[in-house]
């Protein structure tokens, strides 16, 4: 259970590497789809099919829309160009950044042992035993999200209300034209 | 190189075997989605997956029998008034918790009996706000998908069917 898991982050880890470091648009496109799927059979594997369901259709989505925008346009054999500064800087974020990880890493709770079972009061253990006579639904996910959580909910969606504002908004053919001014100014 | 330009042209899609297993799909795609979006407090699931899996099945119409054909379906503006329908329907489901029922904000101020345990119409408000959360992305992500698409298919009125300026200015370059 466990190797599978440590086999399926390696393969996600190493199509990510892939990504950054293919010279092909296309091919990175296709290694990104590839770290999502396996996130996705990650996510499976840790028992969590609602996160998986989101995570695969979005995969999709996204995939399909990277992939119409990279096969319309004359794929661009990117010369990369490693400029020793950036090279070194990039190393050196890297570096802090694990040692970071590392501090956070020694403090979380062994895998599979949730944190409800470290804390006797915690949210989690409240949600999943109060949950159902006081909410009503048996999907514990769902009643996070839309009772207890909803808030979150709320600002999530506003998130992708803007989103789909903004590629409107910035992507759309026709711009208005000014009617105060001539014909001359606005062409 | 013809690829590309066969995935350019807006009207036609792709081939006959395509548009058939499309044909084939779309329903059983659009059936998951819909059944996500309402099941979403009793199995895995829920508006924000049930949604997109929604959006996904346009997005297939739309890929494999052409844009005007996707947009004659969901069209641009309805997918927009959609989007804000969407929305405000869930703020409208927090407001009424502090207004109605007089509580806080996103209170469940539909009580469920025992006996509707384990059913749809269970769960209080969670099916009502799952239902506007999965209209909302649903509208969302197709709205997004077809203003990129279009973004990319340079040089060709998007909006109406043809833009008869457009195809002038075309003519004249």
């Amino acid at each position: 259970m466990t190797e599978v898991l440590a086999l399926l982050i390696l393969l996600t880890v190493i199509a990510a590497i892939i990504t950054v470091l293919t010279t092909n648009l296309l091919y990175a496109v296709i290694s990104v789809g590839a770290v999502g799927f396996l996130l996705a059979i990650a996510y499976l594997f840790l028992a969590a099919p609602d996160v998986a369901i989101v995570q695969i259709g979005v995969e999709v989505v996204s995939l399909v829309i990277l992939i119409r925008a990279t096969l319309g346009r004359e794929v661009q054999q990117l010369k990369t160009v490693h400029a020793v500064v950036g090279v070194s800087f990039a190393v050196a974020f890297v570096a802090v950044i694990g040692l970071f990880g590392i501090q956070v890493f020694n403090q979380f709770p062994e895998f599979g042992i949730p944190v409800m079972e470290r804390f006797a009061d915690s949210p989690a253990l409240v949600f999943l035993q109060t949950g159902l006579a006081t909410t009503g639904a048996p999907n514990m996910v769902t009643a996070v999200l839309l009772d207890f959580r909803a808030w979150d909910t709320l600002g999530e969606a506003t998130v992708l209300f803007c989103a789909a504002l903004g590629a409107v908004a910035v992507l759309r053919r026709n711009a208005r034209i000014n009617p105060h001014k001539s014909e001359d100014e606005s062409s | 190189m013809s690829g590309s330009r066969k995935l350019r042209d807006r009207g036609t899609g792709m081939g006959m075997t395509v548009k058939t297993v499309t044909r084939w799909l779309k329903g059983p795609i659009l059936l998951f989605g819909i059944y996500l979006v309402l099941y979403g407090h009793v199995t895995p699931g829920g508006g924000f997956g049930g949604g997109v899996v929604i959006a996904s099945a346009f997005i297939l119409i739309t890929l494999t029998s052409g844009e005007l054909a996707g947009l004659s379906i969901f069209s641009k503006g309805a997918a927009s008034r959609l989007d804000s329908v969407g929305l405000l329907i869930f703020l409208i489901l927090g407001w009424l918790g502090t207004w109605w029922a007089s509580g806080y904000f996103f209170e469940n101020f539909i009580s469920t009996s025992e006996t509707a345990y384990h059913s749809v119409l269970s769960g209080g408000t969670m099916p009502i706000g799952n239902l506007a959360l999965g209209l909302k992305v649903a509208s969302a992500l197709f709205l997004v998908f077809t203003v990129l698409s279009a973004f990319q298919i340079a040089g060709r009125a998007i909006d109406g069917l043809t833009d008869p300026e457009e195809q002038q200015r075309e003519d004249k370059s």
